[in-house]
């Protein structure tokens, strides 16, 4: 199967010959490609010398393709022929808050067209952000060692797709759906994994918003012994959730649907040991879901709160624990600094999304955190009320942390108590967390954040901005500052031509820059075009018909190897 | 859109700049102060009128002043809309979720979520096993006939209805609680009086 190499000389008389010495190398260079494993080190290797390139190509399982229009399918899977895993992401982040028209593209159809003539051993599949079809999930469930599928935050499927990999991958493993948008097409999907013990090790579908037919979801649990990862859909209750982890303890990862029951059984009649249901679920360390709870229920998952590395908490949860305690809103997250010892991962996010709603959690809740969960590696935390002091305590106690989102829910606020802006803080973050690689700021801010980020922020590879700065000064800060930086997502602040034109340098060393309602021009956009041959430069125009001026509503530029895509709305203009 | 902003100290001339025009009007790439909305950097006042909200940031920047308060931006927080929609909050009554079943001459209520039913059917098929009794058969203008039991709702009105006689989602979404009720007060109801 080595296409592009001179065949061996014939050996003579039967007697072995060795083979030539470049294809001994060859050999032991493809044994030993195989043991690395990171992304960064096989790019590295496969810019040594043609023959690594080549060795390197063909040794790679595992095919990562962060922008899908970065590549065209046919020139990934030519060059990466025997890629048994593949990763695709599609969309911008940005478009998940509806600040591009749908229909933008990010089609899985040509790719999984093409895997079906180069990669039918096809294992594993992880898409992101990807329109993807039931037509595409059928082709894919026709790969006979198709065996994972995670689909996350993608759409334009429905439960007929789900119930085709459902029946046809007999060796499927994993079926992750996160935060994906299902159709409801009114077909049983869970009825239709084949009778007989499964492989599943992993089934998460908490976003589903279909109803299921629990006892078919509870015989597939009950004849799943591998199962490990389970993420009910809000449509089971709590009743329904006890009988299913009593017959799968061994589970590490649960989502707990509503977590609340279908009818309140009256005083009197029996109610099942949730607390010892969770009890008995030793392994679990990452628990998530909550989504219509009760509260009288909470205390129950208290017994696992100590294993726990990962907590998904919604708001109404955090301070429902605290109605339980009687105490602050806040308090809800104080409980988990004090027991969570060895959390990893915190999400808060909040009941009611809107801006100037009222949150239960604060810079109170966040000091608390910090205090309590000093192994904290990622947090994401929504809020309305933020000081800079709570931040920096953070920065301070919490070394380990790689992801940093704060949102403060209203726009351009300061520091609730000094009226300061929020720069204090996050230059702290980014001087003080040096393994710091995701940022997300928000409040009131000027370029000084900005000046921070710049000078602290050197492992920073994911910067997403909003509401902020002062002028262009802040962005080229970012721009010159931040040599790793790989995506930057900036919507509505005052940054222009200029600051844009300051990044030239960066932009193919970059996935992508998204800038949206900020004050850059067509005519600047368009010399970053022509400058920049192999970036694609996408003006998106708004739902709005209307074009004001000369401004670009959102810019989306990206580098590409294949030109501009081919399948552009008409709401997208590329330059 | 764009983003003005005040420097503090800077003399900003703009802001006394004679213009003609309607106030509230502006091009973009002229700072200005006449409207709350562009006044970006909070000053102490602003800030306790939550000057933040008073804006109306509009994703395409539509010139305007601003109303006060509550005018919610594109995309922001920034929450999927798939979290957005599947938080219900208990307050949310009209999206008639949990409703109070009672029954007459019952001791005890029952607690069900409309939201798992598919129809009328699915929902009297599980009120007759919840009570362990028969509803009987629905027949538009005369009611429920076979049994003593009728099914009613108490809908968003205040009003007593028979369960059936609108369609399905305005039922879910307007129902507060239902009320088997039994005997002559059902024939009552189910006559239309």
């Amino acid at each position: 199967m080595r296409e592009d190499r001179p065949p061996p000389p014939p050996s003579r008389g039967g007697a072995y010959s060795p083979p030539p010495p470049d294809q001994v190398l060859e050999n032991v260079l493809e044994h030993v490609l195989q043991f690395l494993t990171f992304r960064r080190d096989r790019n590295a290797a496969a810019l040594v010398c043609r023959s690594w390139h080549r060795a390197e190509a063909l040794t790679r399982s595992e095919l990562f393709i962060g922008n899908c229009y970065a590549v065209a399918p046919r020139r990934a899977m030519e060059r990466f022929r025997r890629a048994t895993a593949v990763t695709i992401k599609g969309k911008p982040r940005f478009a998940d808050f509806n600040l591009m028209p749908p229909d933008w593209g990010a089609n899985f159809t040509p790719w999984v067209t093409s895997m079906a003539q180069c990669y039918r051993a096809l294992e594993k599949l992880c898409l992101k952000r990807m329109f993807v079809t039931d037509e595409d999930l059928e082709l894919l469930a026709s790969f006979p060692s198709f065996r994972e599928l995670v689909l996350i935050c993608c759409d334009g499927f429905g439960t007929s797709g789900l119930a085709v990999v459902a029946s046809k991958c007999r060796k499927l493993r994993v079926l992750d759906l996160i935060e994906d948008e299902v159709t409801d097409d009114e077909i049983d999907w869970i009825s239709c994994f084949p009778e007989g013990e499964t492989c599943l090790e992993s089934l998460i579908f908490d976003c589903v918003e279909c109803p299921i037919y629990f006892e078919a979801l509870e015989r597939l649990v009950a004849r799943s012994p591998s199962l490990k990862k389970l993420k009910l859909n809000r449509y089971v209750s709590i009743v329904q959730l006890y009988r299913l982890m009593i017959r799968a303890p061994q589970l590490t990862h649960l989502g707990t649907g509503s977590f609340s029951p279908s009818e309140i059984v009256a005083q009197g009649d029996q109610e099942p040991d949730y607390s010892s249901a969770f009890d008995a679920c030793r392994s679990l360390v990452c628990l998530s879901g909550f989504r219509e709870i009760v509260p009288d229920y909470l205390p129950a998952i208290y017994p696992v709160c100590a294993n726990l590395t990962s907590l998904n908490f919604y708001g109404e949860a955090c301070f429902l624990c605290l109605q339980v305690l009687d105490t602050v809103r806040d308090a809800g997250l104080q409980a988990v600094g004090a027991t969570c010892k060895d959390l990893r991962e915190l999400r808060v996010f909040p009941i009611d999304a809107r801006e100037d709603s009222e949150a239960p959690v604060s810079d109170v809740g966040l000091l608390a955190i910090s205090e309590g969960c000093r192994k904290l590696q990622s947090i994401l935390y929504f809020c309305q009320r933020m000081t800079n002091a709570a931040v920096i305590a953070m920065s301070e106690n919490c070394p380990e942390l790689v992801v940093f989102r704060l949102c403060i829910m209203g726009r351009h606020l300061p520091d609730h108590v000094t009226r300061e802006p929020m720069d204090e803080g996050f230059g702290a973050i980014v001087k003080n967390c040096k393994k710091l690689t995701r940022l997300a700021t928000s409040g009131l801010l000027t370029d000084r954040a900005f000046s921070y980020i710049g000078q602290y922020g050197k492992l920073v590879r994911t910067l997403s901005v909003a509401f902020a700065g002062d002028s262009d000064t802040g962005l080229k800060y970012v721009l010159e500052g931040c040599p790793r930086l790989q995506k930057l997502e900036i919507r509505d602040s005052p940054f222009g031509d200029s600051a844009l034109r300051s990044g030239l340098y960066r932009y193919y060393n970059m996935r992508f820059l998204w800038m949206s309602s900020c004050r850059l021009t067509r005519r600047g956009c368009k010399e970053i075009a022509q400058q920049m041959p192999h970036l694609v430069v996408e003006m998106i125009n708004g739902e709005e018909e209307e074009v004001k001026e000369d401004y670009v509503d959102t810019l989306y530029m990206y580098r590409s190897l294949d030109g501009p895509r081919a399948d552009a709305p008409s709401f997208v203009t590329i330059l | 859109m764009e983003s003005s902003v005040v420097y503090e100290g800077d003399l900003n001339l703009k802001a006394t700049e004679l213009r003609l025009g309607l106030p509230g009007t502006d091009e973009p790439e002229k700072q200005n102060m006449s409207s709350v909305r562009n006044n970006k950097r909070a000053s102490p006042d602003m800030a306790e009128d939550g000057g933040s909200k008073g804006d109306s940031d509009a994703k395409n920047g539509d010139c305007e002043s601003a109303p006060a308060a509550k005018a919610q931006v594109v995309g922001w927080p920034p929450i999927r809309s798939y979290r957005k929609n599947s938080f219900q909050t208990k307050t949310e009554v009209e999206t008639g979720m949990y409703v109070k079943v009672s029954m007459d001459g019952a001791p005890y209520l029952r607690k069900i979520d409309l939201k798992v039913y598919k129809g009328y059917a699915d929902l009297l098929q599980a009120v007759e096993n919840m009570f362990k009794l028969t509803i009987g058969e629905y027949s538009e203008g005369e009611g429920y006939k076979g049994s003593e039991y009728a099914p009613t709702y108490e809908d968003k009105d205040g009003d007593w209805m028979l369960v059936g006689d609108v369609p399905w989602d305005m039922f879910t979404s307007s129902c507060k609680r239902l009320r088997i009720m039994k005997g002559s007060e059902a024939k009552g109801l189910a006559c239309g009086v």
